[in-house]
């Protein structure tokens, strides 16, 4: 049974002299216990959006949010009130920022910073806690961390912070991990340093994680299932093995094909689909990524494409493979 | 920490001696000299001419300087030329009516100017917000001694809730020992005394709040309004902390960096505000006196006040300071 299962979900900001944004397009997906699936897409396709109306951290005015995010069989994440979820937040799922140094209040202590959620969700004060706050930085790998919990953020390197959220975030051992682009703001080196240390705490923990990316090479070797996102909809969902086998979507082979790889030549452009997501159709006129896709046909624009096929799925009239 | 604050204390000499130099040229260079401000204007050259010799003021001027730097390092400001006392002695009785009327006003200013600014700040955009954000403009715009007096009109001598002026009733008898009336009161256990005390520094107190008020909350509205919108305090909710928790930890002490700032400033500008307050409403304190020196050109008197507001400019400076390097370790690395 689905740890989290996310129905339709549906954002638009909007405001009395703003037009609506449809940030979010009736995005459908399902994290299983344990499990670990990515959400790709180019900046601005609506990933944060997504994962802050889980949260329940979207602001509370000038957007609305539909759809249903059921949690264990039991509280609708977008219905529910903020007590529930005040309750629900850093004790079942918790979340993990883009970027470390502005994520932690810079006139806090780590330490207290760290104890906060041990008193708040479990309980504990004092030296129990200031312990048991050793023990979680030990544990994602801060070095000498008695000195650490003292210190303040602009004392951390950027990964010993990143470190620190993460600790702060596994603290009440979450059902669900949301990591937003956990690595982005990281040097490459540690960037795999952090991935690795993710995947072995969810691994050790058994928690459920929802990681964030525009870097399909990010998921690939973290993820069992993976849904791709275009402008605010879910263009391909499949599992690892088939996506990387054989990705459908033209949107998903660019993506694939814009991977840095450690053979290519240096100076070898990169092959990053052409245009941005600014040049994109709204929905209901067809597809979004027609106007930059290379296999674009008429019927693309003749109305918004389904989602179709069985367990791996895509949104497209002319896939790859359709043709061969 | 210590030796920030020691290293923070030593930066302050040249502050004062530079002081000292622009008080001391000020004085020389009084129309007709030091003399005319000691001798008046209808002296004769006779008696100017003893005056400037007996005050070496035919010495160089560097000798003249060390010699006023001498004295003001023993706390020896002159003697008041319309009650010929040591001005500090005057000063110092007049000096806890005042500290009693700025603190009341200080407390009633962040009491309320730091709660209001957070909610309209939280509340934005509600009939909340617009009504501190308008009231606090129209606040800062009223000139001091015009609301004092409307105030005094309407809760003194229309209403009759609070006296009209003094810092307290006449018909009290109250024991003094500190010159702190409210403080006397309650040290002495004369309850009544204490209350009357109080109940005298409601209107001045408020008058002389209003500027205060005003900024604070614009101050703290803004700066609400920007740590609110920090990715740390996202982070504080993502971890489920209580809305008290994040209010406190999270956001209001970083929004209080700049108000603190702004309360130093305010703290000092107060003494100037109480000049017009205390004449007002008749209060008994420097800044009446200070008022009442300037209508009678008692040079020394004056000289005594702006070494007082610079003084006290210089200390609620490094309050500032130090409570800003306690609330940001940033600060104290540097
Ligand atoms: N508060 C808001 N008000 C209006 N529009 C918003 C708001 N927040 C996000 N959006 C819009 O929603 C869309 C999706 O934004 P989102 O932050 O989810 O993108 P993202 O996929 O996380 O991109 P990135 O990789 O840059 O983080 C964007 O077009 C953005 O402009
Ligand atoms: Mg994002």
């Amino acid at each position: 049974m689905a740890l989290l299962n996310v129905e339709d979900l549906t954002v638009v900001f909007g405001g009395k002299d703003r037009a609506d944004v449809r940030a979010v397009d009736g995005v459908s997906f399902e994290v299983r216990a344990g499990e670990v699936i990515g959400l790709v897409g180019e900046s601005g396709c609506g990933k944060s959006v997504t994962s802050l109306a889980l949260m329940g951290l979207l602001p509370p005015k000038g957007n609305k949010v539909t759809g249903k995010a059921i949690f264990d069989d039991g509280v609708n994440l977008l219905s529910t009130d903020q007590r529930t979820l005040r309750d629900m937040r850093g004790r079942e799922i918790a979340m993990i920022f883009q970027d470390p140094l502005s994520s932690l209040n810079p006139v806090v202590p780590i330490g207290v910073q760290v104890t906060e959620v041990l008193a708040r969700h479990r309980g504990m004060t004092g030296e129990r806690a200031r312990k048991e706050a050793e023990a979680l930085l030990d544990r994602v790998g801060i070095p000498d961390p008695r000195r650490r919990l003292k210190e303040y953020p602009h004392q951390l390197s950027g990964g010993m912070r990143q470190r620190a959220l993460i600790a702060m975030a596994v603290a009440c051992r979450p059902r669900l991990l949301i990591a937003d682009e956990p690595t982005t703001a990281l040097d490459v080196t540690i960037q795999a340093q952090i991935l690795e240390l993710l995947k072995e705490l969810v691994h050790q923990d058994g928690t459920a994680m929802i990681m964030i990316t525009h870097d399909l090479g990010v998921v690939a070797g973290l993820c069992d299932w993976i849904n791709v996102l275009y402008a605010g909809r879910v263009v391909e969902t499949a599992s690892r093995h088939s996506l990387f086998a054989q990705p459908t979507h033209p949107y998903t082979h660019g993506l694939l094909a814009s991977i840095p790889r450690l053979d290519s030549v240096r100076g070898d452009r990169l092959n990053p689909i052409p245009g941005s997501v600014r040049d994109l159709l709204p929905w209901v006129e067809g597809c979004a990524f027609a106007p930059r896709c290379e296999r674009v046909l008429e019927s693309c624009v003749e109305g918004p494409p389904a989602l179709v096929g069985g367990a791996h799925a895509y949104r497209c009239v002319n896939p790859f493979g359709a043709d061969s | 920490m210590m030796r920030f604050i020691v290293r923070r204390l030593l930066q302050l000499i040249p502050t004062l001696l530079g002081l000292s130099i622009l008080l001391f040229l000020w004085l020389h260079r009084l129309p007709g000299g030091p003399e005319t401000a000691i001798l008046g204007e209808r002296a004769t050259p006779a008696s100017r001419a003893a005056i400037r010799k007996s005050m070496g003021l035919d010495d160089p001027l560097i000798v003249q300087y060390g010699r006023f730097l001498k004295q003001l390092l023993r706390g020896d400001l002159g003697n008041s030329l319309n009650e010929k006392r040591p001005v500090l002695d005057l000063f110092l009785e007049r000096f806890p009516g005042t500290i009693e009327l700025t603190v009341t006003a200080m407390i009633i200013a962040i009491g309320l100017g730091i709660p209001l600014g957070y909610l309209a700040a939280k509340r934005r955009a509600t009939w909340l917000d617009h009504l501190s954000v308008g009231a606090s403009l129209a606040a800062v715009c009223t000139p001091i001694f015009f609301l004092g007096y409307l105030i005094k009109a309407l809760f003194a001598v229309n209403l009759g809730w609070f006296p009209t002026f003094g810092r307290q009733d006449t018909t009290i008898d109250a024991t003094r020992v500190t010159g702190f009336y409210v403080l006397d009161g309650i040290m002495t256990q004369e309850w009544d005394a204490a209350l009357d005390a109080m109940h005298h520094l409601v209107l001045p107190g408020l008058t002389l709040a209003s500027v205060p008020l005003a900024i604070i909350v614009r101050m703290t509205r803004a700066s609400v309004l920007e740590v609110l919108g920090e990715d740390y305090v996202r982070t504080a909710e993502a971890k489920g902390l209580t809305e008290r928790r994040i209010r406190g930890r999270h956001v209001l002490r970083n929004a209080m960096l700049p108000v603190v700032t702004v309360i130093g400033l305010l703290t000092g500008g107060l003494l100037s505000g109480a000049v017009l307050t205390e004449t007002v409403f008749a209060f008994t304190g420097i800044g009446q006196f200070a008022a009442q020196a300037i209508d009678n050109r008692d040079y020394p008197v004056m000289m005594g006040f702006i070494l007082i507001i610079a003084v006290v400019y210089v200390l609620v400076n490094l309050i500032v300071d130090i409570s800003y390097s306690l609330i940001d370790p940033r600060v104290r690395v540097r």
